[in-house]
C-alpha cells in the first residue's frame, strides 16, 4: 500500500494514490447528498408501485392508482364536454338560423368557430381573416359565393374546386388568350380598372367596354357587379383578389388563376364547420 | 504501425499514403457506378478530401530509414503532436459550430435568411448540432483523453500512428457528415443524421479510439486507474454501443445514400431517444466529468475532494443514465410503463449527477482565492455551476406534469444550451487554455486578460440565451394550452410563433456574444502557439501578484 499522506490545507488524509501530481482526499460522501439520493430511490419505488411500471409477460403492472395516460385524456375530454353544458349537442341538432337567433348558442359557436379558424384557416386567410393576394378577406362585404349563413356554410363544408367533393363550388373562367388579341385584352383591362375609378382615356375604354359586353358580361354582369351563383367576382368595387393593377388584370384575363379551398366537412366535425360558418358570418360581412 | 515491423527500419507514412490513394480511387469508382446523384456528389467530396490528403502525405513520405533515436523517442516520450492538432481542431470547430448556431438563431427570428436549398434551417440545424457536439466537443474529448490518459498512466499512447488515424478519421467523419447535411443527405434521426456509410466509417474510427485508449490504460505504470480514465472509458464503450444500435439500418443500395431503419413505429422512436438522451449522457456529461476530474485539480493545484464520492457517483450515474431516454416520449404512443421508467430513473439520477458537481466545486476548497486572479478557474467554476443547474433542470423537466408544459417548447432549447454553452463549452475552454502553453511549451498563455474577456463574453451570452429561452418556452407552453371560458383554444400556432420574436432576437444576441468570446480564444491560442506574450498587467490589483517575467 502507498504510504499515508495528509493534505496540509484541509488536514484530511489522502488515499495515498497519486497520478501526475493529483491526489485524492479520503473525505466521506456528504450526508445530505447521500440521504437525498436515498430519498429519490424511495420516491422512485413508491412511484413504481402507484403507477404502471413493471413489464410482465403480457402487459405491465397497472399500478395501485390504476392510472393510464389514455384514461387521463379521455377524462379531461369528458370533463371539458360536460363543462360546455350540452351546448355542442344542441349546435349539432339545430339549424344555422336557429343558432344565430339564440344569443347563447351564437356566442358559443362564434368562440368555437374562432378557435377552429385559428387552427385550420389562418394559414391562408391570415390571423385576422384579412386574407392576402389570392386569399379572400373575410371581413368585408364582398363575397364570391354568397355571404348569408347558409352560403358560407356551403362554401366551407364543400370547399372550392375540391377534387373529391361532388358539391364543391366550381366555376371556370376561360383563358382568353385563345379568344382575344393581346391588344383587345389590354382594352378590356383598361375598361375594368376604369370601373373602379382609375382614369383611362376613351380610346382604350370604349373598345374595352364593347369587348366586355360581348365576352365578360354573361358571368360578371352588365355593370360588372359579379354573379355569386358562378363565383364571378364584382369587378367594379376596387377589391382585387388575384390581380392588382392593369398589367396583372390583363394576365388574369389571358390565363386566369383559380383559387382552391378544401372541403372541410371531410376534415372537421359538422358542429365545427357550423361554428366556423357562424364565426365567419360574424366577422362583419355576414348577410 | 512502424513499431509493429520490429527491428526492421521502415519508411514513414508509406502505408498511410497508399491507403489514402486507394480510398480516393474507390470514391471515384463509387461516383462512376452509382445511380444516385446525391451519393455521387457526396463521393466527389470524399474523393477531393482524400486526394488533397494524399498529396499532403506524399510530400511528407520520408525515404530515409527511421533512426534508432527516432524509434526510441517514439516509444518513450508522450505522443503529443496529435493532441496539438486536436486542440486546434477543437478551437476551429468551436468557432464554426457557434457561427452556424448564430446563423440558425437569426433564421428563427428572420425567416428570410433561409437560403434555399443548401442553407435552409432544416439542413443547417443538424450542421450546428453536429458541429458543436461531435466536432467541437468530440475533438476536445479525443484530445484531452489522449493527454490525460498518457499522463495519468505514465505511458505513451498505445498503437503508434493509430492515434493519428483516430484524429484524421474522426475529422473525415465530421466533414462527410457536414457536407452530407448541406446536400440534403440525412436519415432524420436527431443527433444521428449521417447515413449508413458515414456511420460505418465512424464505427471503424471509434473502435480504433477504443484500442488506443484501452491499450494505453493497460500499459500504465500506475497501480490504479485514475478516475478521469473511468469516465473516458465508459464514454468510449457506451457511445460505441449507442451508435451501432441506433444506426442499425438496411441500405437501399450499396452505392446509394438511402437506408431504412431496422426499427419501426414506437420502437424506432424509443431506440432513437435511448440513443439521443445517452448522447447527452455519455458524450456531453460523462467524458466532460473526466475533463473536470483532471483539469480542475491541476489548475487549482488541490487534491480531489472525495475518492469515495467519485466511485459511488460514477457507478450510479452510468447505471441510471442509460434508462432515462423514454422521458423524451412522455404522452406519446410509448406505453405508460416505459414513460414511468424514464421519469423515475431521471429523478434518481439527480444526486449521482450532482456528485460530480460536489467533487468539482469542493476540490476548489482551499483555492477559492484563485477565482479572483485566475480566469481559467472562473471558467471551471461557471462550467460546474451550469452543470449543476442543468442536471437539476433535467430531472425536473422529466416529471410528466412539468413535461406536459415544457415539451416541444423553447424551454428544452434553453435547457440544452445551459448545459452545452455553460458546461461543455466553458470546461472545454478551460482545458484548451490549460493545454495550449503546455503543449507548445510556452511560459504562459499569450494573454490572461483575454481569457477574462472570453469568460465575461461567454457568461453574458449564456445568461441572455438561457433567460430568453426559459421565458420563451414557458410563455409558448402556456399559450398552447390557453383555453377560453367555453373550452376553446385561444391562440393559433402562428400567434405563438409571432410572440417568440423578441426572445429569438435576444437569443441571437446571446449567441453572438458567445461566438465573439470564441474568436477571442482563437486569437489567444493562435498567438500562444506562435510563442508571443502580450504585455499586460496582472488580473487582480487587490493582491500584489507576481509579475510575469517579460
Amino acid at each position: 500500500m502507498a504510504e499515508k499522506h495528509i493534505d496540509e490545507l484541509s488536514g484530511v488524509e489522502t488515499t495515498g494514490h497519486e497520478w501526475d501530481g493529483i491526489r485524492e482526499l479520503n473525505n466521506p460522501m456528504p450526508r445530505w447528498w447521500l440521504w437525498t439520493f436515498y430519498g429519490t430511490i424511495v420516491w422512485g419505488i413508491a412511484y413504481m408501485i402507484l403507477y404502471p411500471a413493471w413489464p410482465m409477460v403480457n402487459e405491465a403492472t397497472k399500478g395501485v392508482l390504476g392510472y393510464s395516460s389514455r384514461a387521463e385524456l379521455a377524462g379531461e375530454m369528458e370533463s371539458a364536454r360536460l363543462a360546455q353544458g350540452g351546448i355542442m349537442e344542441k349546435i349539432s341538432k339545430v339549424s344555422l338560423e336557429e343558432i344565430l337567433a339564440d344569443p347563447q348558442l351564437a356566442q358559443f359557436a362564434t368562440a368555437g368557430g374562432a378557435s377552429a379558424f385559428r387552427v385550420n384557416c389562418v394559414q391562408c386567410h391570415g390571423t385576422g381573416a384579412v386574407g392576402s393576394q389570392g386569399y379572400p378577406n373575410l371581413n368585408d362585404d364582398e363575397w364570391l359565393w354568397g355571404g348569408d349563413i347558409n352560403a358560407i356554410y356551403q362554401t366551407i363544408a364543400h370547399g372550392v374546386r375540391d377534387t373529391v367533393d361532388a358539391d364543391t363550388r366550381i366555376s371556370d373562367m376561360p383563358a382568353f388568350m385563345d379568344i382575344l388579341q393581346p391588344e383587345e385584352v389590354r382594352q378590356v383591362a383598361a375598361y375594368v380598372v376604369s370601373l373602379s375609378g382609375t382614369p383611362r382615356d376613351a380610346s382604350m375604354i370604349e373598345p374595352g367596354k364593347q369587348l366586355y359586353a360581348d365576352n365578360c358580361a354573361s358571368c360578371h354582369g352588365e355593370s360588372a357587379e359579379g354573379n355569386r351563383d358562378l363565383g364571378a367576382p364584382n369587378l367594379a368595387d376596387a377589391i382585387w383578389l388575384k390581380a392588382e393593377g392593369e398589367a396583372e388584370i390583363a394576365r388574369q384575363i389571358q390565363a386566369p388563376k383559380h383559387g382552391v379551398m378544401p372541403a372541410w366537412n371531410a376534415r372537421l366535425s359538422s358542429e365545427t364547420v357550423k361554428q366556423l360558418a357562424v364565426y365567419v358570418h360574424s366577422l362583419g360581412g355576414g348577410e | 504501425m512502424n513499431q509493429a515491423v520490429g527491428g526492421c527500419p521502415t519508411m514513414n507514412y508509406t502505408f498511410e499514403t497508399i491507403a489514402l490513394v486507394v480510398g480516393a480511387f474507390l470514391a471515384l469508382l463509387a461516383v462512376a457506378f452509382t445511380h444516385d446523384s446525391l451519393f455521387a456528389a457526396h463521393m466527389w467530396v470524399l474523393f477531393f478530401v482524400l486526394l488533397a490528403s494524399s498529396i499532403v502525405m506524399l510530400r511528407r513520405v520520408s525515404f530515409a530509414p527511421v533512426t534508432a533515436a527516432q524509434k526510441a523517442a517514439q516509444q518513450t516520450e508522450y505522443f503529443d503532436e496529435v493532441i496539438r492538432y486536436g486542440v486546434i481542431a477543437t478551437v476551429f470547430w468551436g468557432v464554426v459550430g457557434f457561427l452556424v448556431g448564430v446563423v440558425i438563431a437569426l433564421q428563427m427570428a428572420f425567416p428570410d435568411l433561409n437560403v434555399e436549398p443548401w442553407f435552409n434551417f432544416g439542413r443547417v440545424r443538424p450542421l450546428h448540432t453536429s458541429a458543436v457536439i461531435f466536432a467541437f466537443c468530440g475533438n476536445g474529448l479525443i484530445a484531452t483523453s489522449f493527454y490525460v490518459v498518457q499522463r495519468t498512466c505514465r505511458a505513451r499512447l498505445f498503437g503508434g500512428n493509430l492515434g493519428w488515424f483516430v484524429f484524421w478519421g474522426y475529422n473525415l467523419f465530421i466533414i462527410m457528415a457536414a457536407t452530407g447535411y448541406l446536400l440534403g443527405i440525412t436519415q432524420s434521426r436527431e443527433y444521428a443524421e449521417p447515413e449508413w456509410y458515414v456511420d460505418i466509417w465512424l464505427t471503424i474510427v471509434w473502435v480504433a479510439y477504443l484500442v488506443v485508449f484501452l491499450g494505453t490504460v493497460l500499459r500504465r505504470k500506475e497501480p490504479h486507474i485514475f478516475v478521469a480514465n473511468w469516465f473516458y472509458l465508459s464514454f468510449i464503450i457506451t457511445v460505441a454501443m449507442l451508435h451501432v444500435v441506433n444506426n442499425l439500418a438496411f441500405p437501399v443500395s450499396l452505392l446509394g445514400t438511402k437506408s431504412y431503419s431496422a426499427f419501426s413505429g414506437v420502437q424506432d422512436a424509443v431506440t432513437q431517444w435511448w440513443y439521443g438522451h445517452n448522447a447527452v449522457a455519455f458524450f456531453l456529461t460523462i467524458p466532460f466529468l473526466a475533463m473536470m476530474y483532471y483539469f480542475v485539480p491541476k489548475q487549482a493545484n488541490r487534491p480531489i475532494y472525495s475518492y469515495r464520492l467519485s466511485i459511488v457517483h460514477f457507478w450510479s450515474i452510468i447505471f441510471l443514465y442509460i434508462w432515462a431516454g423514454p422521458h423524451h416520449l412522455h404522452y406519446t404512443a410509448l406505453p405508460d410503463w416505459a414513460q414511468t421508467l424514464g421519469m423515475v430513473f431521471s429523478i434518481m439520477l439527480w444526486m449521482p449527477s450532482w456528485g460530480g458537481m460536489i467533487n468539482g466545486l469542493m476540490t476548489l476548497s482551499g483555492a477559492w482565492d484563485k477565482i479572483r486572479t485566475d480566469p481559467i478557474i472562473r471558467l471551471m467554476v461557471v462550467a460546474i455551476a451550469f452543470y449543476g443547474m442543468a442536471t437539476f433542470e433535467g430531472p425536473l423537466m422529466s416529471v410528466k406534469a412539468v413535461n406536459s408544459l415544457s415539451h416541444y417548447t423553447d424551454w428544452t432549447i434553453g435547457h440544452v444550451h445551459a448545459g452545452a454553452l455553460g458546461w461543455n463549452g466553458m470546461i472545454t475552454f478551460a482545458a484548451v487554455y490549460y493545454l495550449a502553453p503546455k503543449l507548445w511549451n510556452r511560459q504562459r498563455l499569450y494573454s490572461i486578460r483575454m481569457v477574462n474577456w472570453h469568460f465575461w463574453l461567454a457568461t453574458l451570452g449564456i445568461v441572455l440565451y438561457a433567460a430568453a429561452m426559459w421565458v420563451a418556452g414557458i410563455q409558448q407552453g402556456l399559450m398552447w394550452r390557453e383555453y377560453d371560458d367555453q373550452g376553446f383554444l385561444v391562440y393559433s400556432f402562428a400567434e405563438t410563433v409571432l410572440a417568440m420574436f423578441p426572445y429569438y432576437v435576444i437569443r441571437s444576441v446571446g449567441g453572438a456574444l458567445y461566438l465573439t468570446g470564441a474568436f477571442v480564444m482563437a486569437y489567444n491560442v493562435y498567438m500562444t502557439v506562435k510563442g508571443k506574450l502580450r504585455e499586460e498587467s496582472p488580473l487582480s490589483r487587490a493582491t500584489p501578484a507576481l509579475q510575469p517575467a517579460e
